[in-house]
This record gives structure tokens, sequence and C-alpha cells, in this order.
């Protein structure tokens, strides 16, 4: 947690230009959705191919009450969190019953569904070409410009980290940790699988949703692209390279994944061969994730005499 | 005192030598894959066809061109992280780019904050108005499209017309314009159905448009593969009425995959797509003719009127450098507006501080297609 | 029966055999190795481009098609060589995200070893139309569903009739009894995932002469597909075509009555509704777990 706070603080001395800063506030908001997705995935075994769905909901709703009817950006901000959230409660409670691939169809299925109605409806969502976003502003106070807003992310980043830790470490914790092993076994314990279920499931939509509004007034600019189910499987892709069930590895994984992208223009039109290379090698050598393997190499090194 | 004098005169001409071999850096993003890649390949192997030549031939005030392009895949936020690359980490002086509508918008406010010309090869209206300082467009818009294809109905008498797009953004935008414009050339638009990106059949929605009542044209705005089914699933279907297809499917690649089902359709385009057969008093034939066949030499694939965007985009570009003679944004951007008279693939541009698109509607022909290829239409 | 309802059904039929076909090819790995196989779309864009290419390079079309399913099926078994044997042991979300690398790798390569452009295919027997009840049909229509009945007939007496049909499917109902029993679980992966690839190929190549093929048609087939494996029951055979054929006329019918721009949603949100009352699919039954 610690180094997570020293990193978030230290980094700007590694950043040279605002380019850098723009790399560093895009990993941060991925990172953000990772850690909420992460409670659902790696903690409570549920899968969601439909979150970019919720980052959706937060980036439009955000945008249109702001845009089209002159919200102040906080208050759109939050209502369009409350939105997903309230989305999430309202549909995750018959499809949470499903299991295994079924679910996963199911949420990439809402996915889909909310795409397509932001991507038709382009009077209020201007369409495939997107939309443009007003910045976020309080009480008249714009925030502007890439240092303002990496210090804004980076705390945001740092508070879903350590929301995320205190949770695991709680009951409610404990019984996603429990129904993830096995939910039968957790229901004979008393523990209400539903329930949790649906905690974890509305958590992280919420949580994504805000990564959403943030990312649309951040850019200024909001497009259906971001709202796809190519995006929903790359945030999971994040999730597990990261390392499933460590809120550390969420991070390290949206950090290498939005990273690697940068990284690998270098190889022209090699990119897309390259970066499917090294998403293949790592799981198949690092198969529990990045952070958790990294962990346990360290671990068995540490041992030695 | 002499010798430091020499020494510092010395050093400003070394300074102002590196400055002079220093290369003149054009920054590219670009659809190159992804669902825009029949635009952004196209305009990837334009551009770097063309810094060829011209570094070739001396380069531009003295100095070599040097090409940054990055692969934004068609989405915009990755254009706007590759856009804020170009500007802040590789510090290019102009930037031609931006394959598709929703790359640019989003890149709009960061060349507008950064003060850096850039050059837009997408489609919709809304890039070019409200004019902005900084921004400036080759295509012609999807508007112009609109006029010139009901111009062209109401000639052949039909004035209820029906309307089948896609759910892209070019589609859509296309759709708006034509639904605004319809009004004005007295067109009736009677039917609007539309269809998915990677749909495979339309023949649904084509039904409901025969039983529409009163059907004299139907307008398919759209690009990639769904215009060809359309096409296709038009003939399948025995509809009559005349079909015209936008200046998105401008291409002979259009006519390969919709077969004979093409004959008989009319489209907006760029000479470029009819080069060797204007007539040698056209002006714009050299510049086409040109373009087609290095391009068709150097590549093996038949010419592209995308392509002829980045060309002009890159053309306009380098013209606008050596009039303000030097590479100062400011200077640049001034000059690029000033451009009079100027013949590229898509038309004579005139560029002027209200209109940063600088074409009229003779820029566009009508072509048909007539025993598999492109001709003009009567 | 209106003309109109007749043209909707017939092409409805069209695209859910093509489902259909994707859907199986997801069925049969599944039923090997509980893996969904994100790569499956990427079998049917080889199939069309790679025959596209060896038309373009001369061999008639029999012969190209012959080489492109060969070629979808040696990538098949590479794929099952390098990257499922080597995690043998991981996950299963691990194994689906080695898939998901795949077919970008996979995607990467064909625009890169052919291109990025849209290619067509010729029809197997020409384009004239044919009329059928007031409504038309594209003869390459009737290739597609022709040829998915026989597949579909083909892989049942595979399965039911030959043992390594039968090996598969002992694999898919208890892996542990099935080696016990001396069936090599290597070899039923192989045999499975050369059978997808073939199949997915077969699809690619049927369907190409109507929807075209390019290098990112896998991404949308694919995802059809297995949204129709799911809505039969995923890992039922008869189940894969009923979801398949199901999606299909949902599309065809929701353009047709609803609203063409928001069918793929009306599709979705049936598949959803069919989920939740029947948790295992249309033909899936309900599932009982072992504690």
């Amino acid at each position: 947690m610690l180094a997570l706070i020293a990193a978030v603080a230290l980094l700007p001395l590694a950043l040279a230009n605002n380019y850098h800063y723009e790399i560093a506030i895009l990993v941060g908001l991925n990172a953000i959705v990772c850690v909420g997705l992460n409670l659902l995935i790696g903690y409570a075994g549920q899968i969601s191919l439909g979150h970019a769905g919720f980052f959706g909901i937060g980036a439009y709703g955000s945008a249109i009450l702001a845009a089209r009817y002159g919200w102040p950006p906080v208050l759109a901000l939050a209502a369009a969190s409350a939105a997903a959230a309230a989305l999430a409660y309202a549909v995750g409670r018959p499809i949470l019953r499903l299991r295994g691939h079924y679910l996963a169809m199911a949420t990439l299925g809402l996915g889909i569904i909310i795409s397509i109605v932001i991507a038709t409806e382009d009077r209020y969502t201007g369409g495939p070409d997107g939309m443009s976003v007003p910045p976020l502003a309080l009480a008249g106070f714009a925030l502007a410009g890439e240092r303002a807003w990496y210090w804004l992310v980076g705390a945001l980043l740092v508070a879903t980290v350590w929301l995320s830790l205190n949770l695991i470490e709680s009951p409610i914790g404990r019984a996603l940790r429990a129904l993830h092993g096995s939910e039968v076994a957790a229901e004979v314990v008393g523990i209400d699988s539903a329930r949790h279920k649906l905690l974890a499931f509305v958590l992280s939509a919420a949580i994504a949703a805000l990564a959403g509004a943030l990312t649309a007034h951040y850019a200024g600019f909001i497009t259906p692209g971001k709202v796809t189910f190519l995006h929903s499987i790359e945030l999971v892709v994040m999730v597990v390279f990261g390392g499933m069930a460590s809120t550390f590895g969420a991070v390290v994984g949206a950090a290498v994944l939005t990273a690697l992208p940068q990284l690998l223009t270098v190889f022209k039109e090699y990119e897309m061969v390259v970066f499917g290379g090294v998403m293949m090698l790592t799981m198949i050598f690092m198969p529990k994730g990045l952070v958790p393997t990294l962990a346990a190499l360290r671990s068995r090194f540490g041992k030695a005499p | 005192m002499k010798l430091r004098t020499w020494f510092a005169a010395a050093l400003l001409a070394t300074a102002a030598a590196a400055q002079a071999q220093a290369p003149i850096r054009i920054g590219a993003f670009l659809a190159v894959t992804g669902p825009a890649a029949f635009l952004g390949d196209p305009e990837q192997k334009t551009l770097e066809l063309y810094v060829e030549r011209v570094n070739a031939a001396g380069g531009v005030l003295g100095r070599r061109l040097e090409l940054v392009s990055y692969d934004s895949g068609g989405d915009a936020e990755k254009a706007r992280t590759f856009a804020k690359r170009l500007i802040e980490q590789d510090r290019v002086d102009v930037i031609v780019g931006g394959s598709t509508t929703g790359e640019t918008m989003a890149v709009v406010p960061l060349v507008e904050a950064a003060g850096v010309p850039f050059v837009s090869l997408a489609g919709a209206v809304v890039i070019v108005e409200p004019v902005k300082k900084w921004v400036f467009k080759t295509p012609h818009t999807d508007r112009m499209a609109c006029d010139k294809i009901f111009v062209d109905m109401k000639a052949r008498g039909a004035s209820k017309v029906a309307l089948i797009s896609g759910s892209g953004g070019f589609d859509k935008s296309m759709r708006g314009e034509c639904l605004k414009v319809a009004k004005n050339h007295g067109i009736d638009i009677v039917a609007d159905e539309t269809y998915g990106a990677g749909d495979t059949d339309m023949t649904a929605q084509l039904t409901k448009i025969r039983n529409a009542p009163g059907v004299q044209a139907v307008l398919n705005a759209g690009f990639g593969q769904g215009p060809a089914i359309v096409t296709k699933n038009y003939r399948q279907l025995g509809i009559t009425a005349p079909l015209y297809q936008s200046h998105g499917v401008a291409s002979k690649q259009f006519i390969n995959l919709a077969g004979d089902a093409a004959e008989g359709v009319r489209l907006p385009a760029a000479a470029l797509l009819v080069a060797e057969s204007l007539p040698d008093s056209d002006p714009q034939k050299k510049v086409v003719v040109a373009y087609k066949q290095a391009y068709e030499t150097r590549f093996r694939q038949d010419v592209s009127t995308f392509g002829g965007h980045a060309y002009d985009g890159l053309m306009l570009a380098l013209e606008a450098m050596n009039k303000a003679g030097s590479t100062d944004k400011v200077k640049v951007r001034d000059a690029l507006e000033q451009i009079r008279g100027y013949m590229g693939t898509a038309g004579v541009v005139n560029m002027s501080a209200q209109d940063h698109m600088g074409l009229d509607l003779t820029a566009f022909r009508m072509l048909e297609v007539r025993k598999g290829d492109w001709v003009l239409a009567r | 029966m209106s003309a109109q309802l007749v043209q909707f059904l017939l092409s409805g039929l069209t695209v859910g055999a093509i489902y259909a076909l994707v859907a199986l090819g997801f069925c049969i790995i599944y039923n090997a190795s509980h893996v969904i196989n994100f790569a499956q779309g990427e079998f049917v864009m080889i199939g069309g481009m790679a025959t596209a290419s060896f038309l373009g390079a001369g061999l008639p079309l029999p012969l190209a098609a012959l080489a492109a399913v060969a070629l979808a099926t040696l990538i098949g078994l590479a794929l099952v060589k390098f990257a499922v044997e080597p995690a043998r042991g991981a996950s299963v979300v691990t194994l689906i995200i080695i898939t998901i690398g795949a077919a970008i790798l996979l995607r990467g390569l064909a625009s890169i070893v052919w291109d990025k452009r849209i290619h067509a295919l010729p029809a197997f027997s020409g384009e004239q139309p044919i009329s059928i009840a007031g409504a038309t049909l594209a003869p390459q229509s009737l290739w597609v569903i022709g040829v998915t009945a026989l597949i579909v007939a083909a892989l049942w007496w595979f399965f039911n009739r030959t043992l390594a049909g039968k090996a598969i499917l002992a694999v898919s109902h208890n892996r542990l009894a099935a080696q016990l029993m001396g069936i090599s679980v290597r070899r039923v992966l192989l045999v499975s995932f050369g059978l997808s690839a073939a199949l997915g190929a077969l699809a690619g190549i049927l369907i190409a002469p109507i929807t075209f093929t390019s290098w990112d048609v896998g991404v949308m087939l694919g995802l059809k597909g297995f949204a129709a494996a799911i809505l039969g029951g995923m890992g039922s055979g008869p189940g894969a075509v009923l979801g398949g054929l199901t999606l299909g006329l949902l599309e065809s019918l929701g353009a047709g009555y609803l609203s063409s721009a928001y069918k793929d949603a009306i599709a979705f949100v049936i598949i959803l509704v069919v989920l939740v009352l029947m948790p295992g699919g249309l033909l899936g039954g309900r599932a009982t777990e072992r504690v």
C-alpha cells in the first residue's frame, strides 16, 4: 500500500512531458476500473464481460447531463455513477443466478445492448462520432492540465485500492472469498450468496462508471469506442494478466496493458502480432498472473540461504 | 576579443546549420488497422510514398521530411493519445491525419490548445463547420455528397427517395446531412432503414424499402462491405429503382465485391477514379493520373480516393511551408488559409478564413458503373 | 404467408446457418476441454481469406478451398501444441485469455500475410436468384443451409457412431474416467481443435460469396457464434444449431418488424431473457453440481 502511494507520489519525477502524463492518467483510470472489476472476478469469482457498458453509462451519463442539460459536472458524475449502480442492481439480481459461461454471455449481452443504444441514439450521444464533454469544474474552478488531473486520478486510485483492501479483509470480503471457493459450502455456512454477489457486481459497476465519467471529462470528448465488448474483454484481460484476487495485480495489469501498446508502436504493423504473442506467452508461463507469480518467485528466492 | 566573437559566430553558424539540417517532421495518426483500415491503409502508404519522393527531389526548404506516424486503429481515444505524443514528444511541425471523424474531433481540442496546424482526412462537415483556427480538411464533406446526389436524382425525375445506411460514424453523419438538405432539393425521404456494422444480409431492410409507397430512388450511405452486400441484395430482390452509393465506396474494390450487381449504380466521387478517361483538357487530369500511376506502380493495388485525400493533405501542408518560407506553425497556418487555386486529387482548393476545406461541388463528379468499371455519368 | 414474412424467414435461416456452423466449432472444443476458444472466429476468417489468396494465385476454387481448410486445421493443431498444452492445468479463465491472445495474433498475422482489403469469393453456382413463395433466395444461401445440414448429420454420426467421436464425448463428461479408460486426452484435444478449425474454415468459405471476407471478419462472427452456442446450451451440438438458427431468425424478424437499428439489441435482450428463465440455455437442461 505504501509502495503504491510512494509510486504515485514519485512518478512525476520520471514523466518528462504532457504525453507521459497522459499515459499515466490513462493507466490510473484503467487501474481504478480494474480494481473494482477484480472484486467481482478475483474475489467473488463471477465473470463480467460487459463492464465497458457500465464505464459507458458513467461516461455518457455524465457527458450528456453536463453538456446537454447544463448540470454541474461533479453532480453529473455522481448521478451517472448512481445510475450505473442502479442498473447493475436491477439487472444483477436475475442474471447473477447464472453460472460460468452463461453469466459471461449475459454480461456480454448487457454490455453490447448498452453500446448499441449509445451508438444509435445520436441525438443525445452524438452517435459513433462521439460528443464533446465540458471539463470538470467545481464552483467555477475548472480542473485543467495534465498535472492537476494526475493528482486527482492518483488520489482516487489510492482511495479505491484502500477501499478494496479494507473490503477484502472485512466480513463482507471474507464472505465473498468463501463463495468464490464454493458457493454451496458458503450457503451452508449461512452466507447469503446472492446478496454478496450482487454487492460485488454493483460496487464494481459504480467504480467503473466513476472512472468512465472521469475519462470523459478529462479527454473533453467521448466516443462509443470505449463502450464496446472488445474494451470489456480488454478490462478482464488486464485483471487476469495482473493476477486475479490481487488488488495490486489489477493495478499492475492495467499499467502494463495500457502502456504496452505505446511501447509497441516501434513494431508498426507487427504490433498486433507482438501484443497477442506477449499475452499468450505471459499467460502460459505465468498462469496465475503477473503479481502472484512474481510474489511467489520472490518468496522462493527469499528463502535461499 | 576577436577570438571570442569569432568563436560565437562559429557556434551560431553551426547551430543554424544544424537547425537547417534538422528534418521537417510531419506527424500522422491514421486508422491503419481496425474497422476503418479501408481508409487508413492507403493513407499511410500514400504518405510514406510521397515523403520518400519529396525527399528524393531535394526536400522542402532545403530540409528533409520525416514522417512520424501512428496507428490509431480507428479508436478516438488512441488517436488522442497519439496526437498528444506527436505534439508533446515528437514535436512535429504539422499533423496530417485523422482518418475518421471521431478521431479528428477528439484531437481538435489538442491542436487548438497547442497551436499546431492539422489537416484532417475525415469526411464529416462538423470538422470545418464552425471553422476552427488550426483545423483544415481535404476530403469533400458528406453534405456535398448529399447535394450532388440529390441534384442528380432530381434530374432523373426522382423526388421520393429511400435511405439505407449503416451504423458507423460516416454512415450516420451522411444520413443526418441528407435528411437535413433533402427539402432544399425538393426531395422527400419516404423510408429510412439501417443495418449493423458486421451484418451479412440486408434483405429484410430492403424488402421494407421495396414495399414503401412510391419509392423512385434509393440512397445507400455507407462504406466497407455493407454497401456491397446491399447492392447484391438489391439486385437479388429485383428492385428496379436507381441505386446511389456514397463516396465512401468510391473504389474499384466495391465493383469487385458487388460484381454484376453494381452495374448502373451511381455515386459522387473525385475524378481520381476515372483519371485516364478524363478529357485531356480537364485541368485535374495531370495531377490525378500522376498520383494514380505512382500509387499503383508502387503498391500494386487499385488507387483509392482516401489515399488521394492523404496526398492532398501532405501537398497542401508542404505548399503552405514553401509559401511561408518556414515551418513556424503560425506562419504555416496562415499560409494554408491563403491557398488559392491549388489542384489536388479531390479538386481545386480555394481556402479562406471561413472555409478550411476549399472544395466546391465541381470537385465531385457523378460516376456510374458500366461494364464493371467506373465511367463519368452522362 | 405474406411474401415479406417468407423473405425475412429465408434471410434469417441463411444467417442462422452461418451462426450455427460457428457455434458448432465452439461446442466441439468446449466439450473436449471446457475451454471457450475465442479464436474460433479467426478460423472462419482464415477459411475465407486463404481461399481468396489461393484463388488469386491461380488455383481452381475446389483446390483453393481444400488448401484453405487444411491450413486452418494445421493452425488449429498448432494452437493446441503451442498454446493449450503448455498451459495445461491453468484455470479456465487463463485458457480463455490465451485464446484471446491467439485471436489477436492470428488477426495481426492475417493483416500482414494477406492484406487489409475486403475480398469476395465467387458464388458456387452463380448468382441467379431463386424464387420461393414470392421471396427470393440467392443460390449460395442454399449451399450454406444445405452444407450445414450435411455437416450436422456428419457430426452426429461421428459423435455417436465412431470411437473417436465417443472418446471426445467421454472426455467432456468426465476427463479422469476417460483417461482411466485409456483415452488419450491429448489426442482428443488435437482432434477437437483440428475439427473445429476445419469446420470454421468451411463456414468461412461457404459464406464469403455472400458476406465477403477480410482480416477482421472473425470478431463479429465469433461473438455471434458464441452467443448462439450459449443460447442453445453450451456443449450441446443440437443446441448450437438451434441457437444459431434462432439468433439468425431473431435478427431478421427484429429488423423486419421492429427496428432495423436495434435488431442486434433486440436479439441480445431475448437471449438474456431466455438465459434468466432457462439458465442452461434452450437445450442445456438443468445442470447438477457435485459438491
